[in-house]
């Protein structure tokens, strides 16, 4: 069996698949959740470092690293649906990018917000101008500016297509945020965020961070696919397929 | 293609001219907001000399921000900008000529009343200097990046507001580099070098992609 691609960019056909998908997603996040919680809670070392030990709430990293890791690559995901539909022209690609936005955003608050209740633990402070707390922070507001530049324009086609510029200029922080480290020798000083490679942690810690990261994936995706079909419907109002979806005794 | 260069950026330098007053009050604006963080944060001669570059380039930031509005607003309204749109001449080039002009009126006479503000701020001859020169690199920056703001929001019901809230961010990086370069300057001149050299090669890439992405900002809004 072939499977057309090009059937799916339709959204009357990707309105059903998209249902079909969901619970799949939200069964699979789930399941991911509850394996990566078990293990970061019980599998894990109870205090991390040497002199001056991180005790039991260095576990807040199984939320705050993979929502910071989801938000920049929801980001680059977005960026990606808005390209292709500015070069292909394709309705479902926008759509898609503007599903994208709300979700990243929300990972973006998050990785924000425990990153703060750890600071204030560890840290003695719930924010720092560390550059990546900043640049984080800029591209919390660079999804809140997708959104309000895509809901300030009601011609829906030039509201997508703005938007997906505004995106793709924006897309130039994601670099600047992953590689942004006021200490590029851990050995050297101290900083919230050191250069760290994922050799050196600790396999348990990291085993339940993956899989952490998986779970708000597959969360992001069933989030998103049901935003998704809302806009559909939303878009497609007048279009028969939806009149006949709302109303089936209507049907002739 | 100079030459179209040249006309678009005279005619909109003229029609500059014959209202003044928009270009002057871009000028007061900011040597006002300047002029105010002394009142509230008192006139202590040491506070005001931490906080001088920093207070100097926000309000660089907001001046050349309120300034972006009219950038293609008076085009766009007598359709200017329409027949511009269809002309042979690439649009980009067009826009830089635009953008150009925008800065000649707004971005230089910044750079060139610093001084004045610099020594309210009891700042040295050379962070003031210094801050001339970050301020040369950095507001054409503030123009180019604005102009994809201001073709964005072409025509749209509270357009100013939503403007500051997609450029600003897109600003920061020009903010934090040229104020970082005045406050080492305090520290060693030679320090400077970096923080100079990271807004040349802002103004480079800016002065590269921010024209043709300004270009099909006005096509989408526009079309």
């Amino acid at each position: 069996m072939t499977l057309n691609w090009f059937k799916l960019a339709s959204p009357a056909s990707f309105y059903p698949i998209a249902g079909r998908l969901i619970p799949a997603f939200w069964i699979l996040t789930a399941l991911l959740l509850v394996v990566g919680l078990y293990w970061g809670f019980f599998q894990t070392p109870d205090q991390l470092g040497g002199s001056n030990p991180q005790r039991e709430y260095y576990r807040i990293i199984f939320i705050h690293v993979p929502s910071a890791w989801m938000s920049m690559w929801l980001y680059v995901v977005m960026v990606g649906w808005a390209a292709i539909g500015l070069v292909f022209n394709t309705r479902l690609s926008f759509m898609m990018a503007n599903a994208v936005a709300p979700t990243g955003a929300i990972f973006t608050f998050l990785a924000l917000w425990t990153g703060a209740f750890w600071g204030r633990t560890s840290w003695g402070t719930y924010w720092d101008w560390d550059p990546r707390l900043t640049s984080e922070l800029v591209l919390f507001f660079m999804y809140i500016g997708y959104m309000a530049l895509h809901s300030a324009i009601d011609d829906t086609r030039r509201a997508d297509r703005a938007a997906a510029l505004l995106a793709i200029v924006g897309l130039v922080m994601v670099p600047v945020i992953f590689w942004s480290i006021n200490c590029p020798d851990p050995t050297q000083c101290a900083a919230l965020h050191q250069r760290s490679g994922l050799g050196r942690v600790d396999g348990n810690i990291l085993f339940a961070m993956l899989i952490m990261t998986l779970a708000f994936w597959m969360h992001s995706f069933a989030t998103i696919f049901m935003r998704l079909r809302s806009i559909i419907l939303t878009r497609e109002a007048d279009s028969q397929w939806v009149r006949e979806l709302l109303n089936p005794e209507d049907r002739t | 293609m100079l030459r179209v260069f040249w006309c678009v950026l005279t005619r909109d330098l003229t029609l500059a001219l014959r209202r003044r007053t928009d270009v002057l009050t871009t000028l007061f604006f900011f040597v006002i907001v300047v002029s105010l963080f002394p009142l509230g944060v008192g006139t202590e001669r040491q506070v005001l000399q931490i906080l001088g570059p920093g207070v100097v380039w926000v309000a660089a930031l907001l001046a050349s921000m309120l300034a972006l509005e009219r950038l293609f607003a008076a085009d766009y309204e007598d359709g200017t900008l329409e027949q511009m749109l269809l002309t042979a001449q690439p649009l980009s080039l067009l826009v830089l000529a635009k953008i150009t002009a925008h800065w000649l009126l707004t971005g230089l006479p910044l750079v060139l009343i610093a001084p004045l503000v610099g020594m309210q701020y009891h700042l040295s001859d050379t962070a003031i200097g210094v801050m001339m020169l970050a301020l040369l690199l950095g507001t054409p920056v503030l123009s180019l990046i604005g102009a994809i703001g201001a073709a964005l929001t072409l025509g749209l019901r509270g357009g100013g507001i939503l403007l500051s809230l997609l450029i600003l961010p897109l600003y920061i990086p020009v903010l934090v580099y040229g104020a970082g370069a005045i406050e080492v300057s305090v520290i060693d001149l030679s320090d400077t070098q970096p923080y100079l050299g990271l807004l040349g090669a802002f103004l480079l890439v800016a002065l590269i992609f921010a024209p043709v992405a300004s270009a099909a900002a006005l096509r989408i809004s526009v079309e």
